[in-house]
């Protein structure tokens, strides 16, 4: 990697966003540094997935922005998130039921490969190159998740843990700069969780940044280097686990009201 | 990477070749109006292949599909006819008639790119019946179009001196026209064989098949799908186009009514009736529904002579009556079509809900 590790890669700028009366995202500020994993919690209608929302260019924001890698980020303009190295799994898993695992990984390839209509009707030798090439690097992340034996079948025959990872390749394949987990370990039992995390892990050794939304607080804690937390659209605090484990503010957000 | 042909896979192709070689001479026996029944067969299957793109792969339900056959169909009757006096080469038309029908599919798009579903099928509807309309009126004050008329006296196919009307001696044997636009469909319809094929495993198919999947997601990892929705309705109208030039050169004759929404609405059931998607199943479909109404035309009179000594009920309305329930009847009992694609028989249970993300 060419930048250096602590550098700060996205920056949240006051952002609001509401739906009629419901102020779903309160003025967050706030800021991911390169090669951490960092995660976001709050309680249920906390905002956490309209943040996700927000950033990835699905909603455009009411107020504020975002800045990656120090320049904005357009709103409105899903692909170009995608482009600049943004990737996201979804809260409701959301694959492509009628295609093959391999294919799903395969479209993921979209943005970092270039063959157009014409090449393809061709058949020219750079766009076959190009296909072999997207081919083996889905082959290779499906291995990566270890899910390279259902390669073969359509997404929407995987069981839901698999689901899971296949979406994670998918997003790996966009070669993400920061790779967004919203609710990756919901619906999982131990085993299954205990392998996700290795696999986050995994991800971030290799360099990726990770933002982590999740119920799961053990995991929080024991995965992230900082934490925010989100209440009612607003941050209340931002900082390592140990503190914000401790503080006041969150442990009434997640007991009281 | 070429791979060598299995015994198997060659012996059938072979057969295929030969079938296809003798069809029209098997047709004929029966009289030049089958062969010209098959040549429609031929040319539906190639204006389905190019729905197809759009409807089974992009998964965008275009219901105007017939507005670009007709733009295809009135800038050939209108480049090589006395109606203007002008008699342009076909190298020249095709190109340009598939060029307009591209640009006519993308203002289609344009407006279109943000409806899904039931709502993209009223508004391609309403395009396509705007397109005919224009037809039917483009004659006054300036006499564009010749309105309800049509235009006559097209001129045919032709390469150089070789014309595709009239018989013609090629190697001895006799060719009527019908089956000479025979072979040129066969020609043009593996070419659009192949282009389905290559382009449902290229990278621009695949966008294309994730947004028919999941238009949200296919955002997020990084589709313009708007660029590659008015691809697809390019790519599709172009084909449309190009038919649609073949079709007024083998009728030398045009007029609006060719080109009504009955035409759309057929199309796209031999799409959805063969298979969705899938090559094989389209063609299976567009064969079948150009074939049976015309066998049914020939059959329903004198299998009711035969079997209650007089005609009880008027074979056309009975016709049309067997048809249609044999399209209720398929989707009744296949809903996925006669011929889907085998690993994938979509299973059309209703999907959930639009969610936010
Ligand atoms: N598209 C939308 N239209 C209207 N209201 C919405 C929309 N999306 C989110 N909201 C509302 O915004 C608030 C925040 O929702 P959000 O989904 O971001 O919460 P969350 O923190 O992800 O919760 P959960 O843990 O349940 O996933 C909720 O009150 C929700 O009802
Ligand atoms: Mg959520």
């Amino acid at each position: 990697m060419s930048k250096a590790m602590g550098e700060v890669l996205l920056e949240a700028n006051a952002v609001a966003k509401h739906f009629g009366g419901v102020k779903a995202l309160r003025d967050v500020s706030l800021t991911i540094r390169r090669g951490e994993v960092y995660g976001l919690i709050g309680p249920n209608g906390a905002g956490k997935t309209t943040f996700f929302n927000c950033m990835t260019g699905l909603y455009v924001p009411d107020g504020g922005g975002f800045m990656f890698n120090g320049t904005p980020l357009v709103a409105d303009a899903p692909h170009q998130a995608a482009e600049r190295g943004i990737a996201r799994t979804f809260q409701n898993i959301r694959l492509f039921g009628n295609m093959t695992a391999l294919e799903n990984v395969m479209v993921g390839r979209h943005v970092r490969t270039k063959a157009g209509v014409v090449g393809a009707m061709l058949h020219t030798p750079a766009t076959r190159n190009e296909e072999a090439a997207i081919r083996q690097r889905a082959i290779d992340l499906l291995h990566y998740v270890r899910i390279e034996d259902r390669a073969e079948d359509l997404a929407k025959n995987l069981s839901y843990g698999d689901q899971r990872r296949l979406e994670i390749a998918r997003a790996l394949a966009t070669e993400p700069s920061l790779l967004c987990l919203d609710e990756p370990a919901a619906g999982m039992n131990a085993t299954e969780t205990e392998a996700l995390r290795d696999l986050i892990e995994g991800i971030r050794r290799d360099g990726t940044t990770i933002l982590l939304i999740e119920h799961d607080v053990k995991l929080v804690m024991g995965l992230c280097d900082r934490v925010a937390v989100l209440d009612y659209g607003a941050l209340v605090i931002e900082d390592v686990p140990a503190v914000v484990q401790k503080d006041q503010r969150v442990i009434e957000a997640y007991l009281g009201a | 990477m070429m791979k060598w042909l299995s015994p198997r896979s060659a012996l059938g192709i072979a057969l295929i070749t030969v079938a296809l070689v003798a069809l029209p001479f098997v047709a004929a026996m029966g009289g030049q109006a089958w062969v010209r029944i098959l040549n429609f067969a031929i040319l539906y299957a190639f204006l389905a292949l190019g729905l197809n793109i759009v409807v089974g792969l992009a998964g965008l339900l275009d219901l105007g599909y017939i507005a670009f056959y007709a733009v295809g169909a009135y800038t050939w009757a209108l480049l090589a006819s006395p109606h203007f006096g002008l008699h342009w080469p076909i190298w020249a038309i095709l190109p340009f008639g598939a060029a307009l029908a591209c640009i006519a599919g993308v203002v289609l798009g344009s407006p279109t790119l943000k409806l899904r579903g039931d709502y993209l099928a009223i508004v391609t509807l309403g395009f396509g019946e705007i397109v005919r309309i224009f037809m039917n009126n483009l004659n006054a004050p300036v006499n564009i179009t010749n309105g309800a008329q049509g235009i006559t006296l097209i001129d045919p196919v032709k390469f150089g001196d070789f014309s595709f009307s009239g018989t013609s001696q090629i190697l001895g044997i006799s060719l009527s026209g019908p089956q000479k636009y025979y072979y040129l469909l066969v020609a043009l319809a593996i070419l659009v064989i192949i282009v389905n094929e290559r382009l449902q495993n290229s990278r621009i198919g695949r966008a294309w098949q994730a947004i028919r999947e999941d238009e949200i997601a296919a955002k997020a990892i990084g589709i313009n799908t708007r660029n590659l929705k008015l691809l697809a309705f390019a790519m599709g109208a172009s084909f449309g186009g190009i038919a649609g030039g073949i079709f007024s050169a083998m009728q030398g004759f045009v007029s609006p009514e060719s080109f009504s929404l009955i035409e759309s609405i057929m199309i796209l059931a031999m799409v959805v009736l063969g298979g969705m998607g899938h090559i094989p199943g389209v063609i299976l479909g567009a064969v079948l529904l150009t074939v049976l109404p015309e066998v049914l035309r020939y059959a329903v009179g004198p299998v009711q002579t035969a079997i209650f000594g007089k005609v009880l009920v008027d074979p056309e309305s009975l016709r049309m009556l067997i048809f249609g329930l044999a399209l209720v009847l398929v989707m009744r009992f296949k809903p996925a079509g006669l011929w889907p694609s085998p690993e994938r028989k979509r299973d059309l249970t209703v999907k959930p809900q639009e969610v936010a993300p």
